[in-house]
């Protein structure tokens, strides 16, 4: 089967300053793919690039055989499937929740790409049924928590049902137990069909998310491996930044290791 | 260390704007307002708000004040919020520009006052001043309170207003909301850090600084939420979810506002 996203040698830069540099990968249909990597390591900028939010500076990147342009994207008959097949939920919440209520955001994507009035109010109930958020239908966004903002987010765009689903940080910030339900949701959203991809930095999430890891730094693919070819290679990890040294002491004695938040233990010796 | 100007502002600023939670909650509430068409309310309150300044004569305006206070009566809107929102601030601000033509309005002296002349005349453009200014005002808070934000814009577009004119209204009363808080946090981090009093001029380049990072953060902020938009499929366009329809007592509304204002206008000459 052809990969659903192929992207080749693509690069992408902020203002000269390089932000994805020679990236090649193909993510096939129905993966689950966590992309790995500290703070500034290109992880967003990727995502937005598999969303045609923008374009690479070089290389190509192809979405079910076409490839991904910003001509293409200006033509509705590419661009209104496109927006109904791929979602992307943003990091900061504030920034996808810009409508006067939580309906009206979940009403928003569905309204744009026209659908009928009946499918339209049906799909929205349904969704914030299944996401737990109907009771607060007539709040403003701006005045939710971190998780209901959160969740309202996940929402927004799971109204479409799409069949690939972006993820920036999506635990990023909660407390454990909205962290734990947005976990919950996305293993209860995904479908034989769906592709999900996790850009995150967490470790402790990713067993839970990934079938295979891309990790990233400074816009370079670092490795490209299942979970436990990446989550269990402490110098990879070291080098990308996701782990430190943690020095503490165990009765009189002091010493240091590669500090993991995974569900895996590490013996002392 | 004490709150300056600015700093006092803004933090009023926020408070005020916490203040439209309520005005969310008085718009759904069952009233007379609140049962007609947004659309009616926009352009019935309008041809009022057009009355009183089109009104010469006192008693016409205070006419006009009286069928304020009586619309907002009948649309549960208590009169202790609009004292607070509309009156005595209108009166504070007001009274300041309108208290020199009590003095310089030459006519008949009326009384003096610390060894200045109170005219009749002064005293006439005065009240009217400030009697058309607190009923324009008390007329335009009681569509904002009777209205949910959405439907205020639904209904200016459907009134033919430019839809980038409505965006701009849209986002701007979104995000106003997170830019004062981004503010408010910002000024507390710079209070709590700051030991000792500033004087006039750090204040000064302290505040300068502040705004121009503030305006960069909106300028990341609005990039970013354009591209959340495009994201969910919009494509320029704004979408509405339902279509307004006028009943009979939508008609009949509207016509009982233009004629009050009709005969305000005629009356008031």
């Amino acid at each position: 089967m052809p990969p659903l996203f192929e992207l080749r040698d693509v690069s992408f830069d902020y203002d000269g300053i390089g932000a994805l540099r020679g990236l090649s990968l193909d993510i096939a249909k129905g993966e689950r793919l966590v992309l790995l990597g500290a703070n500034g390591s290109g992880k967003s900028t990727l995502l937005r690039l598999l969303d045609a939010l923008c374009f690479p500076a070089s290389g190509t990147i192809g979405f079910d055989g076409q490839a991904l342009t910003s001509d293409r994207i200006q033509d509705d008959s590419f661009a209104l499937p496109f927006r109904r097949r791929v979602a992307l939920v943003f990091q900061n919440p504030d920034v996808q929740l810009f409508n006067p209520t939580v309906f009206d955001e979940v009403a928003f994507a569905p309204l744009q790409l026209q659908w009928p009035k009946d499918q339209l109010l049906s799909r929205v109930n349904e969704t914030m049924e299944w996401m737990g958020i109907s009771q607060l239908r007539d709040r403003p966004p701006y005045r939710l928590s971190g998780g209901e903002k959160k969740r309202v987010a996940l929402a927004s765009v799971v109204v479409l049902d799409p069949d690939v689903l972006l993820l920036d940080e999506p635990t990023a910030t909660l407390d454990p137990r909205s962290q734990s339900q947005v976990i919950d949701l996305i293993q209860e959203w995904k479908g034989s069909e769906k592709t999900v991809i996790t850009a995150t930095h967490q470790l402790e999430i990713v067993e839970d998310i990934a079938d295979r890891i891309v990790v990233l730094e400074a816009g370079r693919m670092q490795a490209n491996g299942t979970v436990a070819d990446v989550l269990y290679d402490h110098e990879l990890l070291l080098r990308a930044n996701l782990v430190h040294a943690h020095r503490h002491t165990h009765g009189s004695v002091t010493h240091s290791h590669p500090h993991l938040h995974s569900h895996s233990k590490h013996e002392h010796e | 260390m004490s709150r300056g100007f600015i700093e006092s502002t803004t933090v009023g600023f926020a408070r005020a704007l916490t203040g439209t939670m309520l005005s969310e909650q008085t718009a759904r509430q069952r009233g007379l307002l609140q049962a007609l068409d947004p659309r009616v309310r926009v352009v019935g309150l309008f041809a009022l708000v057009l009355a009183v300044t089109l009104s010469r004569k006192i008693v016409v305006v205070a006419a006009l004040l009286a069928v304020a206070i009586a619309i907002a009566l009948l649309s549960r809107v208590s009169l202790l919020t609009l004292a607070k929102r509309v009156w005595l601030i209108v009166l504070g601000f007001t009274g300041v520009i309108a208290l020199p033509a009590l003095f310089t309005t030459p006519g008949r002296t009326m009384a003096t006052v610390a060894g200045f002349a109170v005219s009749e005349q002064g005293l006439r453009t005065a009240s009217l001043l400030i009697l058309r200014v607190e009923t324009a005002v008390t007329f335009t808070t009681l569509l904002i309170l009777c209205t949910p934000w959405a439907q205020v814009l639904k209904a200016l577009r459907s009134l033919r207003l430019p839809k980038e004119v409505v965006m701009m209204l849209a986002m701007t009363y979104r995000y106003v909301f997170l830019l004062v808080e981004t503010a408010t946090q910002m000024f507390e981090s710079r209070r709590s850090r700051t030991v000792g009093v500033l004087n006039s001029n750090e204040q000064r380049h302290l505040a300068g600084r502040t705004a121009g990072v503030l305006l960069s953060k909106s300028v990341a902020l609005s990039n970013d939420v354009y591209l959340a938009m495009q994201s969910r499929g919009f494509r320029g366009d704004v979408q509405i979810l339902s279509d307004f329809r006028m009943t009979s007592s939508d008609y009949l509304g509207l016509l009982a506002f233009l004629l009050v204002g009709a005969l305000a206008v005629w009356t008031g000459r």
